[in-house]
Formats: C-alpha cells, sequence, structure tokens
C-alpha cells in the first residue's frame, strides 16, 4: 500500500491509500469535533460537524468519508468552520430537550463536550420543546427520546456489531425517531440480546442502564477496540 | 421485431392515416383525462357516425397537448384548431357544429399558430398531439423505435456516446451534469452487471413536465433508455415513478409489455444480441426519493436516505454495481439526437445550454400549462408571449424557477434569457422546470416560508443543519409574517441559510435555503417592512401590531 503524503493545517502528514482524513486527523492529534463517527462502524457522514476545507474542492468535505490523495491541503479550522460547528451544535441543543443538570451522563457526555469544544456559550435559536417518550420496558436499560441526536451509533453497532438489528429509523425530518424493533417497546424485542453495546456507544443520554442516576453513567466503549483488534488478528471474521 | 417489419408498420399506419380527410385529437394527459376526457372518444364516435363521417374523420386518443389549465382539448386536425374547456355535455355539439353545421364554436377556441404554440420548439414534446399513448404501433406511425434500430444496428457503443456527447445534452433532472460524461463514466467502469435507472420521482410542487411524458408518449422514455443500456452496457433498468402518477404507472406498464412482446424490449432486441429489459418501481411519494442516491436505497428496498457521494453511482450504484440514473426528459431527448445527430441538436439553444427545455407554466399567468421552448427564450417572452401575459392585467413581479431548490428572478431581470448559467448567475437555477409566475400581489416572505416549510416537511433528517436547521428557519419567518420577529431573528435567518447551503448532506439541505437567500437578495425590503414597520407590503400577510419588547417567546 503506498504512503500518501498530505498536510493538515498546515502541518506535514503521511498516511496510507484508503485512509479517511479524520483518520490521519485523529494519528496527529489535531482537534475536530465529530459526533456520528465511531470507529468500527460504517460511517455515515451525518452530523456534518467534521466538515472541512480541502483546497481545490469547492464544497465542504466530511473528514470521515472522505479518503486522502497525495498533495491534499486540508485546512480544518477556520474562522467559518468554526461558526458553522458551532451553530451545528446550538441546533442539536434547541432541538432535544437537553437539560443536563438532571441528566445521568452529565460530565461524561459528547454532546456536552462538543458544546464547550466548539465554544458554545448560549443558544441562540427558540427550543422546539418537543414532547417525547420515555421507554422504561427493558429489564436493564432506558432509551429517553429527548436526549437523542440521532446519530444513529446504537443503530449500527446492534446491526454489525452484535447482528441482532434491534433499532431502525422512522418518520423524517424533524419527526425522526430511532425506535426498537416494529416500533415497540424495547422490552418487547425478541432480539435484543441485553448485551447493551447500544448503550455503550451512545453518545448523550438517550440510552443508559437503569440503575443509573444524575451524572452517574459513564460510557465504556473499549468492548469495540477488542472487537476490532479480534477482527484485525483474525481471531474471528464477521 | 427487426427493421423490416417496424418499417411494415410505419408503412401500414401512414397509409391508414393518409385515408382520413379529418383527425379528431382528444387529449388523455393527466389534467384532462381526470376532467372526463376519457369519455369523449365514445361520444364523438356516435355523432361521426350518426352523419356517417367515420371513414372520413378520425378519432384519436393522444398525449398531453399543454394547456392543460384550459382543459380538457380537443384538437381537429388539419385545421389546427384546439377547443378548450370541452365537457361531456358540449363535445358532441362541438363535433356537430364544426363538421356538420358548419358553424363552428368560436369562444375558447385556441389556434395552433397562437404564440402559446408558435414560440415553443418539440423534441421532448414532439407529436404527443399525433401518438395514442396505449398504443405502440401509433408511436411507430411517427417514426417511434428508429432511433434504437440505428443505435443497435450501424453505431458501435461509443458511436451512441459520442453522438450524445457531442449534442451538449445536460441533465434535466436538476443539476444539468453532461449526459454524455455520465454515460462514458458508466460505459468504462469494468463490471460485467450495470443497471440503467430512470429518475420519474418528480416531487416538485406544481412540477408535471416527467409525468406528462410518462403519460403521453412511454414508449419515448423507453427507447431512450435502451440506447442509453446498450451505450453503457446494461441489461436491466429499472423506472422509479412516485405513486400517486397512477395514470403514468398504468401507460408505462402497457408500453412495457407491448415492447416485450414486439421484441423490443427482453433479449435479442430487433434480432441483435443485445438484451434489455425494464422494471417499474413504485416510490411512497418522498421528496427526498428523487435524490440519486436515496434513490435507489429505495429502489433496493431500504429507507430512501441519501448518502454521502462520492462513490457516485456511476461508479457504485444499485447493489453497488455502476448504475446510470438520469430523469425522465434527459431520456425523452436521446431519440432525437440519434436520429438528427449530435450537431442539430447542439445548433439549438445556446452556448453552453443545448437544447430545448420543458417547463411547467404555472402561478398568476393566462396561459398555465406544459410547454418546450429553446433553451435562451427570455423571461419576457415565456411570460408575455408562451404565458399569454399576467392574469388580470396586473403587474409582474417575479418568478420562482426550479422549485423549493430555486430562487425568485425579479422583474429587473425580465430580458434575462432561460439557461443554465443565466439563472444561476441571478441567485436561481433551471432545476427540473418548475416557473412559477407572481404577480404585484404576493409576498416575497410568505413565498420563501412555503417553500420552507415544504423543505421542512420533506428532509429525511438524517443530518443535522438540514433537519433542524430548515424547522429554525421555517419558525424564523412564519414570526416575520406574523410580526413577531426582531432584527436578530432576521440575523439567525441569514447566518443559518449559509449554514445549511454549505453544510448539509445532500441536494435538498444544499438547496433549501434559496428561496430564502434570493428573495432576500431582490426583496429585502419587504422583510424589513414586516420586522421594524409590521407592516406586509404586499398585504398578504396578518402582520399583527403588537409590540415586541413586551412578548416573549
Ligand atoms: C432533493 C432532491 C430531489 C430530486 N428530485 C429529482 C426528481 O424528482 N427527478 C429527477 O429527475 N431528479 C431529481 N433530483 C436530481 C437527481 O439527484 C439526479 O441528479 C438526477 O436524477 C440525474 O439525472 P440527470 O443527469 O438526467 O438530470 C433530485 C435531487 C435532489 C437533491
Ligand atoms: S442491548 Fe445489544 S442487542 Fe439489545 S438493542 Fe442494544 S446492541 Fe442491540
Ligand atoms: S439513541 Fe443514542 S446512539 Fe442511538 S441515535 Fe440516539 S443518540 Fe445516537
Ligand atoms: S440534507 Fe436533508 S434530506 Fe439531505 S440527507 Fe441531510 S437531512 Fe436528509
Ligand atoms: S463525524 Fe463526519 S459527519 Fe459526523
Ligand atoms: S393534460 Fe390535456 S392539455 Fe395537458
Amino acid at each position: 500500500m503506498s504512503v500518501l503524503t498530505l498536510t493538515i493545517n498546515d502541518i506535514q502528514c503521511t498516511g496510507r491509500e484508503g485512509q479517511t482524513i479524520l483518520d490521519i486527523i485523529k494519528e496527529n492529534k489535531i482537534s475536530l469535533p465529530v459526533l456520528c463517527d465511531l470507529k468500527g462502524l460504517t460511517p455515515v457522514a451525518a452530523c456534518r460537524l467534521c466538515l472541512v476545507e480541502v483546497k481545490g474542492i469547492p464544497k465542504l468535505v466530511p473528514a470521515c468519508t472522505t479518503k486522502i490523495q497525495e498533495g491534499m491541503v486540508v485546512y480544518t479550522d477556520s474562522e467559518k468552520l468554526r461558526n458553522y460547528r458551532r451553530m451545528i451544535v446550538e441546533l442539536l441543543f434547541a432541538e432535544g430537550n437537553h437539560i443536563c443538570a438532571s441528566c445521568v451522563v452529565n460530565g461524561y457526555c459528547e454532546l456536552q463536550n462538543l458544546g464547550y469544544m466548539v465554544g458554545m456559550e448560549s443558544v441562540r435559536f427558540d427550543y422546539l420543546w418537543q414532547l417525547f417518550q420515555i421507554d422504561a420496558s427493558h429489564p436493564r436499560y432506558v432509551m429517553d427520546q429527548s436526549k437523542c441526536v440521532k446519530c444513529t451509533r446504537c443503530i449500527r453497532v446492534c446491526d454489525e456489531v452484535e447482528g441482532a438489528h434491534v433499532w431502525d429509523l422512522k418518520g423524517r425530518g424533524i419527526n425522526v425517531r430511532v425506535i426498537s424493533g416494529l416500533d415497540e417497546p424495547w422490552g418487547q424485542v425478541k432480539e435484543c440480546t441485553q448485551c447493551g453495546k447500544c448503550v455503550q456507544v451512545c453518545p448523550v443520554g438517550a440510552l443508559f442502564e437503569k440503575t443509573a442516576t444524575t451524572s452517574e453513567m459513564i460510557k465504556d466503549r473499549s468492548f469495540l477496540e477488542r472487537i476490532l483488534e479480534g477482527r484485525e488478528a483474525k481471531i474471528w471474521v464477521r | 421485431m427487426n427493421v423490416e417489419e417496424l418499417k411494415d408498420i410505419y408503412q401500414k399506419q401512414n397509409d391508414v392515416l393518409s385515408k382520413y380527410k379529418h383527425r379528431i385529437l382528444i387529449c388523455g394527459g393527466a389534467s384532462c383525462h381526470s376532467l372526463g376526457s376519457v369519455s369523449f372518444k365514445k361520444i364523438v364516435e356516435d355523432v361521426l357516425a350518426k352523419y356517417d363521417l367515420k371513414d372520413s374523420v378520425a378519432v384519436v386518443n393522444v398525449g398531453c397537448l399543454g394547456l392543460c389549465g384550459k382543459g380538457p382539448l380537443v384538437k381537429i386536425e388539419p385545421e389546427g384548431i384546439i377547443y378548450t374547456n370541452v365537457s361531456v355535455e358540449n363535445v358532441a355539439d362541438i363535433v356537430e357544429r364544426h363538421f356538420v353545421k358548419r358553424t363552428p364554436r368560436e369562444d375558447g377556441v385556441m389556434r395552433a399558430d397562437d404564440p402559446f404554440y408558435r414560440k415553443q420548439f418539440y423534441i421532448v414534446l414532439k407529436d404527443f398531439s399525433n401518438v395514442d399513448p396505449a398504443d405502440l404501433n401509433s408511436y411507430i406511425a411517427f417514426g417511434g423505435y428508429t432511433a434504437l434500430a440505428k443505435s443497435l444496428l450501424e453505431m458501435s457503443r461509443q458511436d451512441v456516446i459520442e453522438e450524445v456527447k457531442k449534442s451538449g445534452l445536460r441533465g434535466r433532472g436538476g443539476a444539468g451534469f453532461p449526459t454524455g460524461i455520465k454515460w462514458e463514466t458508466v460505459s468504462k467502469q469494468p463490471s460485467e452487471t450495470k443497471f440503467v435507472v430512470c429518475n420519474g420521482d418528480e416531487g416538485d410542487p406544481g412540477a408535471f413536465m416527467d409525468r406528462s411524458v410518462m403519460e403521453s408518449m412511454p414508449h419515448r422514455l423507453l427507447e431512450g433508455m435502451t440506447i442509453a443500456a446498450y451505450a453503457v452496457g446494461a441489461s436491466q433498468g429499472f423506472i422509479y415513478v412516485r405513486a400517486e402518477y397512477p395514470l403514468a404507472i398504468e401507460r408505462l406498464s402497457k408500453a412495457i409489455r407491448d415492447a416485450r412482446r414486439a421484441g423490443l424490449l427482453g433479449t435479442n432486441i430487433m434480432g441483435t444480441n443485445f438484451s434489455f429489459d425494464i422494471s417499474i418501481r413504485v416510490g411512497a411519494g418522498a421528496f427526498v426519493c428523487g435524490e440519486e442516491t436515496a434513490l435507489l436505497a429505495s429502489i433496493e428496498g431500504k429507507r430512501g436516505m441519501p448518502r454521502q457521494r462520492p462513490p457516485f453511482p456511476a461508479e457504485k450504484g444499485l447493489w453497488g454495481y455502476p448504475t446510470l440514473i438520469n430523469n425522465v426528459e434527459t431520456y425523452a431527448n436521446i431519440y432525437a439526437i440519434i436520429n438528427n445527430g449530435g450537431d442539430w441538436f447542439a445548433s439549438i439553444g445556446t452556448q453552453k445550454s443545448k437544447g430545448t427545455k420543458v417547463f411547467a407554466l404555472a402561478g398568476k399567468i393566462n396561459n398555465t400549462g406544459l410547454v418546450e421552448v429553446p433553451m435562451g427564450v427570455t423571461i419576457r417572452e415565456m411570460i408575455y408571449e408562451i404565458g399569454g401575459g399576467i392574469q388580470g392585467g396586473k403587474k409582474f413581479k417575479a418568478v420562482q424557477t426550479g422549485g423549493p431548490s430555486g430562487g425568485c428572478i425579479p422583474e429587473k431581470f425580465i430580458d434575462l434569457p432561460v439557461d443554465y448559467e443565466s439563472l444561476r448567475e441571478v441567485g436561481s437555477i433551471m432545476g427540473s422546470g418548475g416557473f412559477i409566475v407572481m404577480d404585484e400581489n404576493t409576498c416575497m416572505v410568505d413565498v420563501a416560508k412555503f417553500f420552507m416549510e415544504f423543505c421542512a416537511d420533506e428532509s429525511c433528517g438524517k443530518c443535522i443543519p438540514c433537519r433542524v436547521g430548515t424547522v429554525i428557519m421555517k419558525d424564523i419567518l412564519q414570526k416575520i409574517t406574523d410580526g413577531r420577529a426582531t432584527m436578530r431573528d432576521y440575523q439567525n435567518l441569514k447566518d443559518l441559510a449559509y449554514m445549511v447551503r454549505e453544510m448539509s448532506l445532500c441536494g435538498l439541505g444544499q438547496t433549501a435555503p434559496n428561496p430564502v437567500l434570493s428573495s432576500i437578495m431582490y426583496f429585502e425590503e419587504e422583510y424589513l417592512a414586516h420586522i421594524n414597520e409590521r407592516r406586509c407590503i404586499a398585504n398578504v400577510c396578518e402582520v399583527k401590531q403588537f409590540d415586541v419588547v413586551n412578548t416573549y417567546l
């Protein structure tokens, strides 16, 4: 596999063919907000936070799905991008009901973290205050729609790693909902193996363990690393 | 069927046609069809039988005659007289007065030399008024399938692609990508399996160009797709039609059956070793399913949600195989390019926009309906000659082109030629061919709100800018038209518009802010009047006169 050279924010970087801009950004410890992307899951380029500028391409491109090319010149941190990213995070806060003080992941939340990262001080838009439902029918876990940012990580991990395909999307636009089974209470979905993978990959407090209360739920994704390493070492193949 | 048989049918059909002195052509387009023109044929035939005219006057159900706003229409050839607003009650009388009593009806008559028709140039819509959509032989009688025969028997795959490239044809589905280059890309893919897909989703509000092609001339689409399949090396095709178009589905299904039976689809087409078949896929009518990657996902049976490109469908399309996807109207141009040559096609239109474009004329003009004009006609010609002027003699204010993805073009650009580049320069787009004319009694903020509501409803919800951004923009526009907005809201609206345009995943989100941005560009004073003076300049919005300082939300 050939080695490619590129610059990111004027820093010289190298990578292998087939890697994405985001891979290189992570390897070089350059800071970039991401939300939908999670190593080990098929990238979907849905959150749009990782969009970067590439010289010679008129449109902004998502770092998580764009493959690197020889001589690429990437900028991740222009004034415009910072401004746009802040707006996206504000939109997420306006969309759901993110009352951090009463949230199980308060302090460990990726969305909260994104807020700090993009320098969000307040939400300039009117809150949508939508009505959501909590599903506590599962013996071990809870789903709180009001916190869901529709990153689809739960859908992908359950489908691609656990192989149970419990989750899916329903509806469209602002009414998109993550549903379990055929839109039935999670506890009634027989396919769920209760493995907890979806809970651990969820970036926010939408999926959590029943025993957790405010600020107690720390997510653990080490299993994904182990599975990935196993795959790479061909201990087993999917 | 082979070429000899094709020529044979052509000859026989034309011999029959030449026996008749007159032809009564009944519009069977969706609009006229739904207003009752289906039952005209029987009535007219009874009248002709009564006066013993059956051998000299033919009665044919044909495709859309274009002036849908005044339908149902009945056209009489060779006189070139079109009777408008015909009904089950008066059709017998009209025919009697025309042929027997020799006192033809005078009111509600349109002539074929009216500017509405004279200014048009037909390629896609050619012979809509002659061919019976349900009859393969009738299509052949007007030259149908000669282009397919020519491609298969006289041209190599590369020749076909060269001809399309030479024509300068650009995709009519919206983005205007050069068709020949797309075909070449697909043809060069090393895969054994390839697909050809026709995008007949047509979700723009008020658009019906593609529908009318599928309904009025289904074989022209099949012929174009088959030529494309030959050129790129595909053996299976799909036509994706929305479920709201039952008549299109019915006529396409019949056309496909007839073409298979005649050996124009299926194995060894026209006796060559080229094989190709087409099936119909019915969409559930989501606007976003017109976006190509969402459409392909939908054909595969998945949720119709766009994905990031690249890879483009030409490289990885249906089930991961190279897939050619073109719009209905794009395919409907192919027969003419093959028959008359790419150079002929390139001689029509402007420097960079070749050929013609079909528009659905709508809004406050006198002649609403389906028109086809050479690229480069001016907005003035569209409105005042073809469109017959503004209704009630009112003042022209703006025209919205390109549907929800497009922009509003103000009166000062009335002499702008309508082509891809010119429209883009003034902040709008050609889009799929929506052309909505607005008069002085239109509030531009209200119009922007309408389109933003549409986009918010139709967003698939995958990416954040479009899913949430369109809803917030819609809410701000509502506040403005209600008289509840502040300048801060206005600033937020503008900031969001730029962000959503640049950050969204697919074309829906990327173009959703266009109606807002273009109306701000040309009609900012209307926004400011709502906000600062609590006043709607066009007197459309019910602006409430309350004091913002004391309201909170
Ligand atoms: C939201 C959205 C809706 C679209 N709807 C249609 C449609 O209804 N019909 C169509 O032909 N193309 C539609 N397109 C464009 C297609 O993605 C694609 O560009 C087109 O089918 C390609 O064909 P062409 O090259 O012949 O234009 C849409 C694009 C977007 C982003
Ligand atoms: S607990 Fe496991 S099986 Fe159940 S929904 Fe979550 S990931 Fe799927
Ligand atoms: S529940 Fe969590 S993981 Fe699933 S889509 Fe919502 S935020 Fe993402
Ligand atoms: S831009 Fe809108 S329609 Fe397109 S992928 Fe994003 S949410 Fe879906
Ligand atoms: S991380 Fe790339 S779009 Fe979400
Ligand atoms: S449907 Fe009759 S004129 Fe268009």
